[in-house]
Formats: structure tokens, sequence, C-alpha cells
């Protein structure tokens, strides 16, 4: 049952004016003092001065993170005031893991499409560098407890029979709740029951690492990548992408170990996206205003999809699940796509799921009658991706979607494909187009 | 309609001071007619058992009318206005029925009095809220009893900083002195007043506790003030102290220090004599005569739209800065925190947008260590500021500021780039000492957009903005600099182009001298010294070491070759820059600046004819010779137009270049000396050292004439 947006053509339909991030840093690296929310207000507000509009004309702001600031829970909200968007600006927060930001982007473009929004920022923050840090259970039931006692004696009884370990902080884990597995164990488990090999997958690290490398050389990044002043001193300033490397080989990427299984396993450091600081967003808004405010638009979204598959089968495969609805709403087939940009969590990831896009099995195995097709080398990630340049949760979405835009006008090309995989086994995909 | 208007809330009389067709409450003998004969009023109504006394403006009550405190001719006359005002808050305070003040808003001189013969006080919480004692400022004291009643209320260390310095307290400060009883919002302000009043109707005491100090507070406030012996000790440092600031050129703080102690040796009721006859005697100063012409200036170039015609200011929303240096970060910093617009900083690359945005992030962090502002303002201020290695964010900015070297082909290039990077109507203003704007907008597509806006370093602290026109600069556009620079906080005087404009130019001759005079053999030390007792807060030497006298020098070249030869600079100085001897920012000037204290880097005379033997000069040749050439090029900057007023030449004067405020500014100066005096002086210089001493053609006819510039003043 093909479901077809028909708001996502015609005038009310989102196009994508401008895009802008921070540079995607190692975590613990040069924006080390900041944290998502001066990461999305910096990035935000260097959005909205580069674009030339009135910021009065912005009317929501939709921002998110995949690991939430705490002090700041409202983070589209704050990034709203912190970036001295209009008080009258109004925001909402939002969250779908790593496709957070895509996410956003929807959002916005569905508000569009029905006519209540007209100009929007949609992007994510994310800063590895200033995670929440959690008490254990029992000390938290423990100060829950003291904070209700009225005597003393009370509020002395509630740590009574606290062990030492329980006072020891907890750091978030980045495994799914439902299962208990990490992230990269997840990825071994695609690796084996897909049997992609580590050669194939380090030769997805270096495509990503070479392309990236490449696009840095070549300038490509130079509209899409703000400097950021660090404060306090504001005497380092964040320049460019820390992670990916312009040196790297099959001989150094086969020379790493595995790390989640170190007898059997093929998932390295190498072949994985790194913890990463960093910040995007999008400056979108109806077709018919960019065209009303003199604005040439850089794309379209003609078409998204998200589907969810179970945690516990192949936690990561969520993207070929999204894709065949997104090019089916969008009226069209992978034949017609000319660059695909699929988010690098992990290359064994990656494999799975250029895999399955092709396997006539898993489309049976989906209740589709056809696969979606052979994903060409050559179109994809064609500047490199989440392994060479960072994965900041949050904004990774929106640094896919400009840098596909981006893609498409420098090769004078009309369509991409776009998905991103996301915990709990969800997955987005996105079909955009040069306006 | 009367000033006041009374509204019953149950048993407490709210009396609303408005003042009818004024913006702000002043006070004058008919406001305090009225008020007495409102409270005689109340006085008699028994359903009325308590008072609260607020106002309807913006403001509480800013002050005493100074048109009014003009028109008291003697000294007897001050006397006899300062005992009235005192017998009417005498009767207000052993009124039998508790008044209970409600602040917000400036707070101000005879309006504290008032507040202070009141039973108690509440303040608004908002920052326009403000407590002061400003008389000193004018040259006067407070003359309504506030000498008496502050010291009695808040202890005589504090009071005495309050009168002495004229500068005001916000609201959470005046709660900790006890000048107030209770901070609240502006909202509740009038319900806890009229609760106040209840309660102190009803026999209680203070509704809210007594500030707390601190022990050491405790301890040292009994010691100094509780024995005649502590007294006379903080009255001995507090002179000391104020003698060192004032240069003993101001009367008035010493009297204001005198009244309080008569007060506390000798009772109330002869402090009060103290404090009228003081202030009797005051008035009729000419320090005090020229410190409120000065106030009348200024807050006449408040109102002033810097044009003639009927030219309106153009909204600005954005205003971007080139170059964000010391100035262009000071500007930058004025436009995000006082003017409240975003502001775009243009840098040449990323180490100096990190060195611009520190400036502006280092000044706020000054602002909240002072606590002008809290962590979340600071915030809201700097998110206004960008910076940026490109002209992205200039097309939407209304004014663009340049801010970089002084360099005519550097800014001609910056100020093509920037119309090509902007709309039509952005203005682009140059902020330069000493290029000519005329020459500047030659090159431009739209000179109409083109002018000068002239800071003074440190911007942030600085009051004056200096806004230069050229020929054809659009009126428009000097209403919206003008509006602009009120914004960022400034005293705004609007001259014509013209070399030097007008405040480099009248310093220029003025150091040339000074130069000169070393030359001649003069002690550096003695000749700042001469021009510290003239009033001048710093000497010409010390100035060169701070502005730097590669920069002295430079402007000094401009206007020899604009004027010729009495503005020929003196050899000297490019010697000494090609020493490397900058100034203070080479650590190297005239004075020295690896010892503490201020000393004179003797080695420098090293390079200067004589050498290390100097001359005793007298003082008076040391002091006229540059003063005398100072005034001189101000009369000519208003004959040739430069100047629009003899107003705006002594307001630019005393807040761009720090001449003598008691002195009211150059033509003021003259006024006072006679213009037929000034002649001669000059003369006699000119027969000794040449044409530099020429008298200015305006001078002389005005000497001929009997002429002032200021026809109707005393």
């Amino acid at each position: 049952m093909a479901q077809r947006l028909i708001g996502l053509r015609g005038t009310t339909r989102a196009v994508v004016v401008k895009g802008l991030r921070t540079p995607f840093v190692r975590a613990g690296g040069v924006f080390g003092s900041l944290t998502s929310l001066d990461l999305g207000a910096a990035v935000v507000r260097e959005l909205v001065e580069r674009a030339d509009i009135d910021p009065a004309e912005i009317d929501q702001i939709v921002f998110g993170q995949a690991i939430p600031t705490l002090l700041a829970p409202s983070i589209a909200r704050e990034v709203g005031l912190a970036s001295a968007l209009p008080r009258a600006t109004e925001a909402h927060t939002v969250s779908r893991a790593c496709a957070t930001s895509i996410q956003a982007f929807t959002d916005v473009a569905s508000a569009m499409a029905l006519g209540v929004s007209q100009v929007a920022v949609a992007g994510g923050t994310e800063s590895m560098s200033d995670v929440p840090i959690f008490t254990s259970r029992p000390l938290s039931r423990a100060l829950v407890k003291a904070s209700r006692a009225r005597t003393l004696p009370e509020r002395v009884r509630a740590f009574a029979g606290l062990k030492p370990k329980d006072i020891v902080p907890v750091p978030p884990a980045i495994a799914e709740y439902s299962t208990g597995l990490t992230m990269g164990q997840s990825a071994e488990k695609m690796a084996k029951e897909n049997h992609v090999s580590r050669t194939w997958q380090d030769e997805i690290a270096l495509a990503s690492h070479q392309r990236a490398a490449a696009a840095w050389k070549d300038g490509v990044f130079d509209a899409q990548v703000m400097h950021v002043p660090i404060p306090p001193a504001y005497t380092a300033t964040g320049t460019t992408d820390d992670i990916v490397r312009h040196d790297s080989s099959l001989e150094a990427l086969a020379k790493l170990k595995p790390v989640f299984d170190k007898v059997h396993g093929s998932v390295t450091a190498g072949n994985s996206s790194p913890l990463t600081d960093g910040a995007a967003a999008l400056l979108v808004m109806r077709e018919d205003r960019a065209k009303a405010l003199g604005l040439q638009p850089l794309g379209a979204l003609r078409a998204f999809a998200y589907a969810a598959t179970d945690p516990g089968d192949q936690l990561l495969q969520g993207p070929a699940y999204a894709a065949p609805v997104a090019l089916e709403r969008a009226g069209m087939t992978l034949k017609d796509i000319d660059l695909v940009e699929m988010h690098e969590a992990f290359a064994a990831q990656v494999a799975s799921n250029l895999q399955a896009f092709a396997s006539p099995e898993f489309a049976r195995k989906i209740g589709r009658s056809a696969p979606i097709g052979e994903v060409d080398p050559d179109r994809l990630n064609v500047h490199g991706g989440s392994i060479a340049l960072g994965h900041p949760f949050g904004a990774t979405g929106a640094r896919i979607v400009m840098q596909a835009l981006d893609a498409l006008a420098r090769r004078d090309k009309r369509t991409a494909l776009c998905t991103v995989c996301a915990a709990g086994g969800l997955g987005a995909a996105i079909v955009l187009e040069r306006v | 309609m009367g000033s006041f208007q009374t509204e019953m809330r149950g048993e407490v009389a709210v009396v609303t001071f408005d003042l009818p067709g004024e913006p702000v409450n002043t006070l004058s003998p008919a406001v305090g007619t009225e008020f007495g004969e409102e409270l005689e009023r109340l006085g008699r109504d028994e359903a009325v058992k308590a008072l609260v006394f607020t106002s309807a403006k913006q403001d509480f009550v800013v002050g005493a009318d100074v048109k009014w405190l003009g028109s008291l001719r003697t000294a007897a006359d001050g006397e006899q206005a300062s005992r009235e005002g005192q017998h009417g808050f005498d009767r207000l305070a052993f009124f039998p029925k508790p008044v209970v003040a409600a602040i917000h808003g400036a707070c101000l001189g005879g309006g504290l009095e008032w507040a202070l013969a009141c039973r108690g006080r509440v303040a608004s919480d908002a920052p326009r809220t403000q407590l002061g004692l400003p008389e000193v400022q004018l040259g006067l004291l407070p003359g309504a009893g506030g000498t008496q009643r502050l010291p009695r209320l808040i202890g005589v260390q504090a009071a005495l900083d309050l009168i002495v310095s004229g500068n005001p307290v916000r609201a959470s400060k005046a709660r900790k002195l006890g000048l107030v009883d209770e901070v609240v919002p502006r909202s509740i302000l009038v319900d806890v007043a009229v609760e106040h009043a209840l309660a102190f109707a009803a026999g209680g005491g203070r509704p809210s506790a007594s500030p707390r100090r601190s022990t050491r507070e405790a301890v040292t406030r009994a010691a100094l003030e509780g024995n005649p012996l502590g007294r006379r000790l903080l009255f001995a440092e507090a002179r000391k102290q104020l003698l060192r600031k004032s240069g003993g050129h101001y009367p008035a703080p010493e009297r204001a220090l005198e009244v309080v102690r008569e007060g506390l040796e000798k009772g109330f009721e002869a402090g009060l004599r103290a404090e009228a006859r003081a202030f009797g005697e005051l008035l009729v100063t000419e320090v005090s005569a020229r410190l409120r012409e000065l106030f009348f200036a200024t807050t006449a170039l408040k109102k002033d739209t810097g044009v003639d015609g009927a030219a309106k200011a153009r909204p600005v929303h954005k205003v971007a800065v080139l170059g964000g240096g010391l100035m262009g970060g000071g500007i930058a910093f004025v436009t995000a925190e006082k003017a409240e617009l975003p502001v775009r900083i243009k840098e040449r690359d990323d180490a100096s947008v990190g060195r611009a945005l520190s400036h502006v992030r280092g000044l706020l962090d000054q602002r909240v260590r002072r606590r002008r502002l809290d962590r979340r303002g600071l915030e809201k201020v700097f998110a206004r500021v960008t910076a940026t290695t490109d002209l992205s964010g200039f097309h939407r900015a209304d004014v663009v500021v340049e801010a970089v070297f002084e360099d005519l082909a550097l800014k001609r290039r910056l100020l093509a780039e920037v119309e090509s990077a902007t709309g039509d109507a952005a203005i682009f203003a140059s902020n330069t000492s000493s290029i000519p704007i005329t020459r500047l907008a030659e090159g431009a597509k739209r000179p109409g957009n083109v002018i000068g806006m002239h800071y003074f370093s440190p911007v942030e602290k600085m009051p004056l903005l200096e806004v230069i026109t050229h020929a054809g600069t659009d009126p428009s556009v000097v209403a919206t600099c003008v509006e602009l620079g009120k914004g960022q906080g400034k005293t705004v005087i609007v001259v014509r182009d013209g070399p030097g404009f007008y405040t480099s130019r009248v310093l220029a001759p003025y150091l040339n001298e000074a130069a000169h005079l070393l030359i001649e053999g003069a002690d550096i030390a003695a000749v700042d010294a001469a021009l510290r007792a003239y009033g001048f807060p710093v000497g010409p030497f010390q100035l060169l070491d701070e502005v730097g006298i590669d920069v002295g020098e430079k402007v000094s070249h401009v206007l020899h070759d604009a004027f010729g030869e009495r503005m020929t600079p003196p050899a000297t100085m490019a010697v000494l820059v090609k020493d490397g001897r900058l100034g203070r920012k080479a650590k190297k000037g005239f004075y020295r600046y690896d010892v503490k204290g201020k000393e004179v880097d003797a080695s420098v005379y090293a390079s200067l004819p004589g050498g290390a033997t100097r001359v005793p000069f007298p003082e008076e040749e040391l002091r006229d010779r540059p003063v005398l050439l100072f005034l001189n090029e101000a009369v000519r900057c208003l004959e040739e137009g430069i100047l629009r007023s003899p107003r705006d030449g002594d307001v630019g004067a005393v807040l761009g270049l720090g001449f003598p405020p008691f002195r009211g500014g150059p033509f003021r100066a003259i006024d006072a000396m006679g213009a037929v005096e000034m002649v001669a002086r000059l003369e006699q210089w000119k027969e000794r050292k040449g044409i530099r001493f020429e008298p200015a053609p305006l001078l002389r006819e005005m000497a001929g004439q009997g002429k002032r510039f200021y026809p109707d003043s005393r």
C-alpha cells in the first residue's frame, strides 16, 4: 500500500536554503570544554548570519540530541534563545537517536506541508565530552528518599544498605535498553550473521577516509563547516574535522585489533564511527517563501519514511526497511537516484544494509516483490561518511542532508537517497531532489 | 491639575507625584507648597491612618529643578531656599501619621532627601531604580537635610561615600546599606509600601529586619564612628582621599564633609544650619555655575538630533564592525550591551576573531564582576555578538563601523568591499581620528552614506562620540548615527569634516607646545604637573604615553600638512618614535613602566637638546602656553564651522579630552578670562615664540566688540 505525501509536491514543499555545521571533533578534543548547547547555539547563530535573512522570519526551531543535556532538557528552545533568535520563535525538541536531526528536518517539512510553518531551523547537536553522569540506581533511590525525609535520623537511614560500588558514578551506556547489547556488539553480530569480511569492512572505512580527505583538500567542506572560536579564552579555534585521516591504508586498518570480540571479531576502532562532538543545522523553508525572499534553494525534500525492526534481530538494519518505502513515496526506484548517502555507524552495518538492498531474500522477508537494488559504490558517500567525518549523534542527519545536496550540485545531479540507522532497530530514509 | 493625586487604599492614602507636562518629577518651591497643603489635608482627615508616597513617572524624583537653582542669585537666596526645603522635609519627618516612600526609578538629590524624611522606604528591584545624592557633581551639596539624615540612617562612612562621590547605588546595595527597608518587584511595590505604612500605623517597628552587617563591618563602624577620636580619623582620611581626587579644584565635597561633621558634633539643628549656609555659598561659586552649565549642555545634546533640518534617524536593526581590536571590540561591546543590537565583527583571521571575542567577553565579565550584569544577562548580550573572517552577515547591517588601521587606502578598499556586500541604505562610518571623511567619500559609490564616527579609547568608558560629516553626507545618515551613538550610551557632538575634526585638532597644538617646552629645557614632570594643576586629569606627556607617541606624531603631521606653520611639530617626536619610544604599549615612553608609581624615564632627555640638564620654568608659562593654544584652536574650529556651537565644543573638550569640567569647557574658559585678556596673552607669546600664537580672527573680533560666546551667562 503505497502512501504518498501529497504535501511534498508543489509550492508548499520544504526546501533547504542553507546548511552549516561545526567541525566534527573527537570527543575530548578542541570542543572538550563546550556543551551540546554551546555547539548548537554557535551553529544556529552563524547559520542565520550567513543566510542573511531577518531572524524574525524564522517561526520555529526544531532541534535535538541523542543523549539529553539534563540541565537544558528543552534543548531546541535553549539553542534558539542562546543563538539570539527572536524570543518569539517557538521551539520543540526531538529525539530519534542517531536519526535525530533527520527527524527535526522531516518535522519542519511536515509542518510546512500542513501550512503551519513557513521558515524553520532544523538540526541537532551532541557533545560526547559533556555526557550526563548518573548515580547508580540504589544511590539515586537513597537520595530521593533522603530528600523526602523529615528528620535527620530518617535522612541518615535512607543511605543504609548502600554498598561501596553503589557510590561509583555511572556514564550513559551506548547500549540497547531492551537487549543490553552495545552498538559495537550489535555490529559484530551483524558482521557474523551476514558474513561480512574484515577486508570488506576495512575497504569501506578506507573509502570513507580517502573520500573525506579528498573533499577537505578540494574545499568541498569550506562552506559547510564553520570555524568555532573556543571560549573562554578564544585562543583556540575549531576549524576542521579532526578524525579524518589523510594517510590511511588497508595495511594500517588491518593491523587494528577487534574491539568487541577479541577472538573471532572483525569490528575495529578503524571501521567504526568514533565518539564525536559537533552540531549541524539546516535553514528550511517553504518553497514559495524562499522564492518570495529571493533565496535560491539547495534542494527539496521529496519523500521520507521511518521504519523499525526487532532490536534483538539485526539492530542497525533499519535503512533497508525504510528506504524502499521512501522511494515508493517519492514515486521512484533506486535507478532514479543519482547519489546515496548512508550513515556509517559501522562498516559492518553499511555492508549489511547494502547486501539487504540487493537481496531478493531480504525483499521477501519484508514482503516486497523485488529488492531495492545494487548501490553503485561510486555513488555512495562520495565525500566520505561518519567513519571518517565522525558521528555526533544528534548532528549527523543534518550533516548528511547538506552534504548530499552539495554533492548533487557539484555533479549537477538531481536526486539523492539518504539513510540513517538508529538505536532501537529504527531506520530513516529520505529522498532529496534539487529544485 | 495639581502635581499630586491621592487615592485611598483602605486606611492608607497613596499620594502619587506627577508633575504636569514634565517627563520627570523635580523639586521646586511650588511643588513644596503644594505637597505641604496635601499633607496638611491628609493630616486632618481622620479616615487616613498612614501615607504612601510614590511617583507616576518612569523615575521617582530626579532632584531639584536645576533651572530654578540658577534663578537664585545670591548666597543668601540659596541659603534661604535650602532652609525652606529643610523645613518642608522636617514637617514630613515629624508628620504624626507614618509615611512610606515607594521608590521606582531614579531617586536622586532632593528626591532621596524627600524619601529620607519618610518613616520608611521600599524600593523596586528594577535596574532603573537608583538612589543617590549627586549634588556634588553640580558643585553643590544636598541642601534639604540630606547631609544630616543620611549619616544618622546608614552611618557616617557609608553616608560620606554617597554624598562625597555623588554616585548613586542600586536597590540591592541600598538595602544592604539600610537606605531602604525592603526591595520588591515593581508590580507589588505600592502594595508592600501600603503594608509597611499600616504596620507603622499599628505601632510596630520597621516591618523588615535591619540589614545584617558582618562582624568586621560592625567592629570598624564602632571603632570609627562610635567615638570622637575614630570619627576624627575617618574625616581626616576622607578629606585626604577626596583632595587627591579633586586636586583642590572642587570645593563642594569638602564642604559636605564639614557639614556632616558639624551635625555629628553639634547636633541636627546646627548641622542643618551649616548645610544651608554651605549650600548658599556653593551655589554662587564659579565651579558650580560651570558644572551646571555643563549639565544643561549635555542634557541639551541628549535631545539634539544632530541635524538642523527635519531629517529623521533611520531604524537600525543590525550593526557590523570592521576590525575587532581595542576600538572595534569596544564598539561591538557598547552596541550589544547598551544599544542592545546584534553586531557582526569582521577580522582578518581566526586568531584575530578569537581576540575580538575575548575582548568583548572580557568587558562583559567585568560588568558581571561589578554586578552590573548577571551571568544570564551576559549570555544574552554576548549572543548578539558574532565574528567572521569574511563579509557574510554584512548584507543586513544598517550601519557598518570601520575600526581598522589609520590608512586612507585601506579604508577606501574596505569601503568598496562593504558597498558591494551591503544594501543601498547601509551607512559606512569610519572610526578615525584623523583621516578626512571627504577624501574617504570621494571613492564611494554612495557618498551620502559615508560618515565618521570617532570613538575615544577605551570605548566602553569614554562618554564622547564625535560624528563627522562631509559636505555630501545625507542628513538622515547623520541623524541615524547620532541616534545610534546615544543608544551606545554616548554623548554625541556632530562636527564638520576638516583635518583633525575638532578634538584631535585642538589637542595637537597643545601637545606640540608641550614638546616645544621640553625642547626648551622644561622638565617632563613639571609640565605634566602644571597642566594637572590647571585641572586636566593627566598631563600632556602622560597623555602621549597613553595614546601612543607614534599616534600623536602621525596626527601632528596630518595637521601640519593642512594648517602649515602654526602646527609645525617639533622634530623631537619623530626621533623618539624612531627610538621605539612609543609610550605605554611599548613599555617605553616619557615615563617608566618597569617600576611602580609614576617616574619620568630620565633616559628620554638624552635624545633631546639640553640633555639631562633641565631648566626651571615658571608654572604659569608651562600652563599658559599649551592651554592658550588649545583655546585658540577651539575658536578657529567654531569660526570655520567645524563646530556647530560653543556648546558642542565645550562638551566635546570636557568629555573627550579631559578638559577641566569646573572650567566648563574652552569657550566657557575664554568667557571667564575675557576675549580681550586672551588676545593680550596670545600677543605676548606671539612676540616671544612666533606665529603659532596668532589669535584666531574670531577671537580678535570678539575682543574688539566686547562679545562673549555665551552672551546670556553671568
